[in-house]
């Protein structure tokens, strides 16, 4: 029971890691219709600038911890927006070519972070309460996981808010459902491009923050890695569902762990299992009304 | 020069390779007139609302809004004079509620910068505005609605709503019943009457002559892209040429 309530909390905290990442993409395709191959770059970015802030402040206390976190979204954003304005924009409705950029883009980001912070991994001093874990029935859980839960929750609540109450958020809505009648209303749809790219490269480089702790190290390969199932988990849940990715984000996560237990470390392969037949079942997704 | 008309179409020509879609097509509506455009099916009925609104250059001609010029504007742009149209086939956000649709439509209408801190207080008045243009239309008990589950009649209504509340003075309406089960049709005949008496300028395309005579100022006959004539229903209807433009061919 105590395996089980581990397996399962542990995946929550990686779901919530995937949903950090995977919130951003699916809004982005959801809108542009663009694949962002970078995402993963705006993650290792953050991660890395925000390791750098706090290793320059006291070790292990909980402002530092913060600090690191909102340098890790402010350098996913920043990152974020330029990209878009300065690769994405300029290759408007030319969806191929924006893919292959973001492509460039990532794996030149990898080479340039390399070259910057080296290809070992860096291991980032938290709180000591992360470290500790707690009793619950049992299961003595890494409070980490909690706090990448809570983190997650969080941004769903702040993106669930911001798209439902804000005229940003109306307009993002109608976007991913039809980007050209917007346009024919008279909005300036590429506003809301760069806006969702900053909103999804802020979650990344929270993301990305949260994941150093989570694995206790950064390297130039941690975004790469997480934007693999971060894809998997936005067509998993339907490309431009945000509930959708929080769904998918949770039954990925889960399974993954309790595959890699349960099933001699199988997580991965079930996961590109359950992806095949999602494709195969509802190619749109669990909740996407567009393949 | 005193009654000058609030939408002016001048010798206006669409020539697509060797065939004249529009073929010199004169027509000015006065303030406040209810229209009716009609004719057979390929008369070019919704190529002239496609030129008139923007959807189209013209290979030659003009479109005047209140004596302005707009030829050479986009949709956009022709919307922000007060030029509004609506689409045979419906231009709606399924995904989203009656009220979000129309309130989307209001913030493009109030527009201006868009500007974070500010956008709390224009929510609001777009919100206020959504409300009253649902009312206006008689879907205010469908607000939270989502409109792909709205029956075809209310979806129409809908559409009017998100036009109105862009605050077009001329609206053009592409055949509003098409779709549209026999009995929404009443309900959509007033709530379109209900826009013209606010003052509205209302062109429409439709092939339901009943619904037509009953509600339009005047009737404009287009056959093979030419106007073959443009006055009170009655009189159209009892000329020759239009009744040979009607029974020389099928429907």
């Amino acid at each position: 029971m105590s395996t089980v309530l581990l397996l399962l909390i542990t995946g929550l905290g990686l779901g919530a890691l995937y949903f950090l990442v995977a919130s951003g993409l699916s809004l982005i395709y959801g809108l542009m219709g663009v694949l962002n191959f970078a995402h993963g770059s705006f993650l290792t970015l953050g991660a890395f600038l925000g390791w750098e802030v706090a290793r320059r402040m006291p070790d292990g206390s909980w402002l530092t911890f913060g600090v690191s976190i909102l340098v890790g979204a402010v350098v996913g954003a920043t990152v974020a927006t330029l990209t878009e304005l300065l690769l994405i924009r300029p290759l408007y409705l030319r969806h191929i070519e924006q893919v292959l950029v973001t492509v460039g883009l990532s794996l030149a980001t990898v080479a340039l972070f390399e070259g910057i912070w080296g290809v070992d991994p860096i291991y980032v001093v938290g709180p000591e309460w992360l470290n500790d874990t707690t009793d619950i029935a049992g299961a003595l859980i890494p409070n980490d996981r909690f706090v990448l839960i809570a983190a997650a929750v969080i941004v769903l609540l702040g993106l669930v808010v911001f798209l439902k109450r804000t005229r940003y958020g109306l307009i993002i809505r109608a976007g991913v459902e039809n980007r050209a009648m917007v346009t024919a209303l008279g909005v300036d749809v590429r506003r809301a491009f760069t806006l969702v790219f900053a909103i999804g490269g802020a979650a990344a480089g929270i993301g990305g923050v949260l994941a150093s702790h989570y694995f206790g190290y950064v390297s130039p390969l941690i975004g790469g890695s997480l934007l693999i199932f971060a894809f998997i988990v936005t067509v998993i849940g339907g490309l431009g569902s945000l509930t959708g990715a929080a769904i998918a984000s949770v039954v990925v996560a889960v399974l993954q762990q309790f595959a890699n237990f349960y099933l001699g470390g199988t997580g991965d392969f079930m996961v590109v299992a359950l992806l095949a037949v999602v494709l195969l079942v509802k190619p749109t997704g669990l909740l996407g009304s567009k393949a | 020069m005193t009654d000058r008309p609030v939408l002016a179409v001048e010798q206006l020509v669409l020539q697509i390779g060797g065939a004249r879609i529009i073929d010199d097509v004169s027509l000015a509506v006065a303030d406040g007139e209810m229209l009716g455009v009609i004719g057979p099916n390929g008369a070019g009925k919704t190529t002239l609302f496609n030129l008139i609104s923007g959807v189209l250059p013209p290979t030659s001609g003009r479109v005047l809004v209140r004596g302005d010029d707009v030829s050479s504007l986009s949709i956009q742009r022709r919307a922000r004079v007060g030029l509004g149209r609506t689409f045979q086939t419906s231009s709606l956000f399924a995904g989203l509620s009656a009220r979000e649709n129309v309130r989307l439509a209001a913030q493009v209408a109030i527009g201006g910068e868009l500007s974070l801190l500010r956008a709390p207080r224009r929510a609001d008045a777009a919100t206020s505005a959504a409300e009253e243009k649902l009312d206006e239309v008689g879907l205010a008990h469908h607000a939270e609605t989502v409109a792909g589950s709205l029956s075809h009649g209310d979806k129409r209504k809908l559409e009017i709503a998100m036009l109105l509340a862009t605050d077009p003075g001329v609206i053009l309406l592409d055949e509003p019943m098409a779709g549209v089960a026999s009995g929404d049709v009443p309900g959509l005949v007033d709530v379109i009457r209900r826009v013209h008496k606010s003052g509205r300028t209302v062109l429409m395309v439709e092939h339901h002559m009943d619904v037509v005579l009953g509600l339009v100022d005047s009737v404009a006959v287009m056959h093979h892209g030419r106007l073959l004539a443009h006055d009170k229903p009655e009189v159209v209807m009892a000329d020759a040429t239009v009744q040979a433009a009607y029974l020389g061919e099928s429907l």
